[in-house]
């Protein structure tokens, strides 16, 4: 079953079609890697959906309904939610507070001006379970700011989680860490992703990663979908290893 | 016909001097967004010191040396922009904005008060300016040569500033550093010294508007803010950080004002920032928005 | 500028103490003051409400309003017009009325201004602000003018404080503590808004308002709430003004007041709950002062706002609050 399609998607920012006429789909409960080198048209893909930015003609149908022209807000309580490749946190607020804000506007309770919102034990006990997912316990009570990169990358993750959506968009959860740290990071957000039957579509660069975690891969190029299909469909795709990869397939 | 030929005439005398003022401001934003809140009191500052060097010389010059003394009031402006922004705003580039909004406005209040305290509360003026020119028959109305005159130095301001920003080398520092400060800089661009430039000739710009319309309204306290007020109309119109929009709201602007004070004085400031929200509504950045 | 660190939601040992003897001195002050230094508490208290509205703007919603004497100025004009045109009396329906004149201008200016942050925000509430200036001296039959408009001592709980004889006495007393009261229930109103739900909402959209969209707080709708709450607070404190000072002239509705209430929360510092109302009630020290002291007051201000944005951008209460850390530092072995 599809969970989100798109037909003949199309944004251009003035002569540069950034995405151009894109059928882009994901199934129920997979792992979808998207790839493309830089400006491929991965991230403008993922703003259309999530609503940040306005598609000039297409669809986008999310879970049997037309989700082409609602709001950011309409999208998320339709079950889309993302994070953000340059990590974009509350760094004010501690970090459990980055994740209870979440779970406060998933209830609708940030509509309340009367509660303290820090003796709201349920909420409370829910932000610090996600971030025991993410084994960011330890922190809860740090600001935001405090954290190191790596662990700023897995909060983003965390944040978009407690929204419980249906479909996650991780645009590059380990870009700007080192390759040592990558790994941890993928291994925690994918046993979250899965252990919750989640939906989600990874925007990454590295390779490794792409064909460590993914159940299936779809590869960008300017603009358009230049192939889809499992790693090894992909590893061994002519396309894709020399407009992506460089190199020829691996023996 | 008459009363026409005159209003036009003086919205196109308006919008000159608005246009004095608001170029800066939009200037001082493009390059380096800031809004400086005190840019209408260096408008003020440049009214002050023309009209006090004019004064001070008034009998013993001929008057038409005493034209070339009003450049004093831009000069003036100028230098003080020229030490105020390294000395006051420069430890801020890297602080939370509102800390320069704050900075500007904290200069505005000491700025108010310096000019109360070097030429006292009453106003200044040169009127042997104006009174110098007397009148001329344009389309068959007569009408103040020094009102023309001030016309005339607001569009070769605008003509100049034009070929300056667009024309000169020192131009294209100015546009590379409001694309994108840190690129400007990585090509060797020196962004401080492109900054106190900016804010110098912006400041310039001002004292030259004050000093120009002095003869006329004379320096009064107040009158700072007052400006301050319409420059925003003016930039909110024509998009912060355009000098093209500048132009075309100081226009908007004159011709509103000339319009309003005649027929509805009591509301024409409301009219004005009612025109100013229908703007925002319609193009959130202004008529001539930057990207 | 590092930032703060994150703290318990509920109020500190600290806090408290601090609450308690905070309290006790302002019960105290009519009692030991002479009226003149209970009335320039009074003030104090009063510009310390107008404070905590302003605050949740640019505290905790990140949004610098530079025309808050807007809704100061409504709140004491429209009590000007109700004894003027109506004849009211009653205090009670003075601040239900000044309020709700003061919601109803921040709704509307905040339409358009909430479309907007950062300098854009803050020229917009300047001009709109102006714009209430310019009607209130220009439409002089209704609004008096330059004169502005007289207003008698009202009468406070339904009419059964009529005002004595003795104004000084009777606002040193009697006003005094319904100012008092009515302070104390606006810190608290304001202590659980900023601690609510829908408070870390708003210091969310201050921290990232794209993020704050996509976690769904609808950032706009929040942060007209906010302006709206904001100017309901300065609304208050204007209509609670006016009785103090008698009458209500345009200065008030002049940017130089919105200049004065953004000073009030600088001074005391934007970074905490109880700066503004620390930096309300010393400004209004300072002023009482000062005033008599120099004709060149704006020059003073002028200058201590250079000064703190330069070396004290924490206000005085983070400057406290850094003294009181300092303090407590653990003994070097």
């Amino acid at each position: 079953m599809n969970l989100l399609e798109t037909r003949r998607l199309t944004k251009a920012f003035g002569a540069n079609r950034a995405v151009d006429g894109v059928d882009f789909t994901v199934r129920a409960g997979e792992l979808l890697a998207l790839i493309g080198s830089n400006g491929a048209g991965k991230t403008t893909l993922v703003n259309l959906i999530s609503g940040l930015v306005g598609a000039d003609s297409g669809t986008i149908v999310f879970d049997g309904q037309n989700v082409t022209h609602q709001s950011i807000h309409e999208r998320i309580e339709a079950g889309i939610a993302r994070s953000f490749q340059l990590v974009n946190l509350f760094d004010q607020l501690s970090v459990r507070d980055n994740v209870a804000l979440t779970i406060f506007a998933r209830q609708g309770k940030t509509r309340h001006l009367w509660a303290v919102a820090d003796r709201d034990g349920a909420v409370a006990d829910e932000a610090m379970q996600v971030l025991r997912q993410f084994g960011l316990e330890p922190r809860a009570r740090m600001a935001a700011a405090g954290l190191s990169q790596g662990e700023r990358k897995l909060l983003d993750v965390a944040v978009a989680y407690a929204l419980r959506p249906k479909l996650l968009f991780l645009d590059e959860p380990t870009s700007g860490v080192s390759t040592r740290e990558k790994a941890p990071i993928m291994d925690v957000v994918t046993s979250v992703v899965r252990q919750e039957q989640i939906t989600a579509v990874v925007i990454e660069h590295d390779m490794d990663i792409v064909f460590t975690y993914s159940d299936r891969i779809v590869a960008m190029h300017q603009g358009g979908i230049l192939a889809e299909g499992s790693p090894d469909e992909i590893r061994r795709n002519e396309a894709v290893t020399t407009t992506l990869i460089g190199s020829p397939p691996p023996s | 016909m008459d009363t026409l030929v005159v209003q036009i005439l003086n919205s196109l005398f308006y919008a000159s001097i608005l246009f004095l003022i608001a170029c800066g401001l939009s200037l001082v934003y493009g390059v380096m967004r800031i809004v400086n809140m005190a840019h209408g009191n260096l408008y003020a500052f440049g009214a002050y010191v023309a009209a006090w060097v004019i004064g001070l010389v008034t009998d013993s010059l001929h008057w038409t040396l005493l034209f070339a003394l009003l450049l004093s009031g831009a000069l003036a402006a100028a230098a003080a922009g020229a030490v105020l922004e390294p000395l006051l705003l420069r430890p801020l580039y890297k602080r939370a904005e509102e800390y320069q909004l704050l900075m500007t406005f904290g200069l505005l209040l000491i700025l108010e008060d310096v000019m109360r305290l070097l030429w006292g509360p009453h106003p200044l003026t040169a009127s042997a300016l104006s009174d110098a020119l007397a009148s001329m028959s344009i389309l068959g109305v007569t009408y103040p040569v020094y009102n023309i005159f001030v016309i005339a130095v607001g569009g070769v301001a605008a003509v100049c500033l034009w070929a300056f920003v667009y024309r000169t080398r020192f131009g294209v520092m100015l546009r590379a550093t409001s694309q994108d400060m840190r690129m400007a800089s990585a090509l060797g661009i020196n962004v401080k010294r492109v900054y106190v430039q900016a804010f110098t000739l912006g400041c310039l710009m001002a004292g030259l508007g004050g000093a120009v319309v002095m003869p006329i309204s004379g320096a009064v306290l107040g009158m700072g803010v007052d400006a301050l007020i319409l420059a925003f109309v003016v930039v909110v119109i024509g998009g912060l950080g355009s000098l093209e929009g500048a132009l075309v709201g100081a226009l908007i602007v004159g011709f509103v004002r000339t319009i309003g004070i005649t027929y509805f004085a009591e509301v024409e400031l409301a009219v004005l920032y009612l025109i100013a929200a229908v703007v925002l509504f319609v193009r959130p950045a202004g008529l001539f928005a930057r990207a | 500028m590092s930032p703060a660190p994150a703290r318990p939601g509920l109020l500190s040992r600290l806090e408290l103490g601090g609450a308690a003897a905070a309290a006790v001195v302002l019960l105290a002050v009519p009692l030991v003051a002479a009226p003149f230094q209970t009335i320039t508490v009074c003030y104090g208290l009063v510009f310390a409400i107008a404070a905590l509205g302003f605050n949740l703007l640019l505290g905790y919603t990140g949004l610098l309003s530079f025309g808050h004497s807007a809704y100061f100025g409504m709140g004491a004009y429209v009590v000007a017009m109700l004894v003027k045109y109506l004849g009211w009396t009653s205090m009670e329906a003075f601040v239900v009325a000044g309020i709700l004149g003061s919601v109803l201008v921040a709704g509307l200016f905040g339409l358009v201004c909430v479309r907007y942050t950062r300098i854009f925000f803050s020229i917009l509430t300047l001009a709109l602000s102006q714009v209430l200036w310019s009607l209130a001296l220009k439409l002089f039959w209704v609004t008096g003018g330059t004169d502005g408009l007289r207003v008698p001592t009202p009468t406070l709980l339904v009419g059964s404080l009529a005002p004595t004889s003795d104004k000084m006495d009777f606002l040193a007393y009697r006003y005094y503590y319904y100012v008092l009261v009515l302070f104390v229930v606006s810190v608290i109103v304001m202590w659980l808004i900023v601690h609510s739900p829908f408070g870390k909402a708003l210091q969310a959209i201050r921290d990232n308002e794209t993020r704050a969209e996509f976690v769904g707080v609808q950032v706009r709708r929040y942060r007209w709430i906010a302006f709206v709450v904001s100017g309901a607070f300065t609304g208050l404190a204007g209509t609670l003004w006016v009785p103090l000072n008698g009458l209500t002239t345009p200065d008030i509705l002049y940017w130089q007041f919105s200049g004065r209430i953004v000073f009030f929360v600088v001074l005391g510092g934007f970074k905490t709950f109880w700066g503004p109302i620390l930096g309300a009630i010393a400004y209004n020290y300072l002023e009482t002062y000062a005033v008599g002291f120099t004709i060149y007051w704006q020059l003073v201000l002028g200058s201590v706002l250079v000064l703190l944005v330069l070396t004290m951008p924490q206000g005085l209460a983070g400057t406290v609050d850094a003294l009181v850390r300092w303090l407590r530092r653990p003994a070097l072995t």
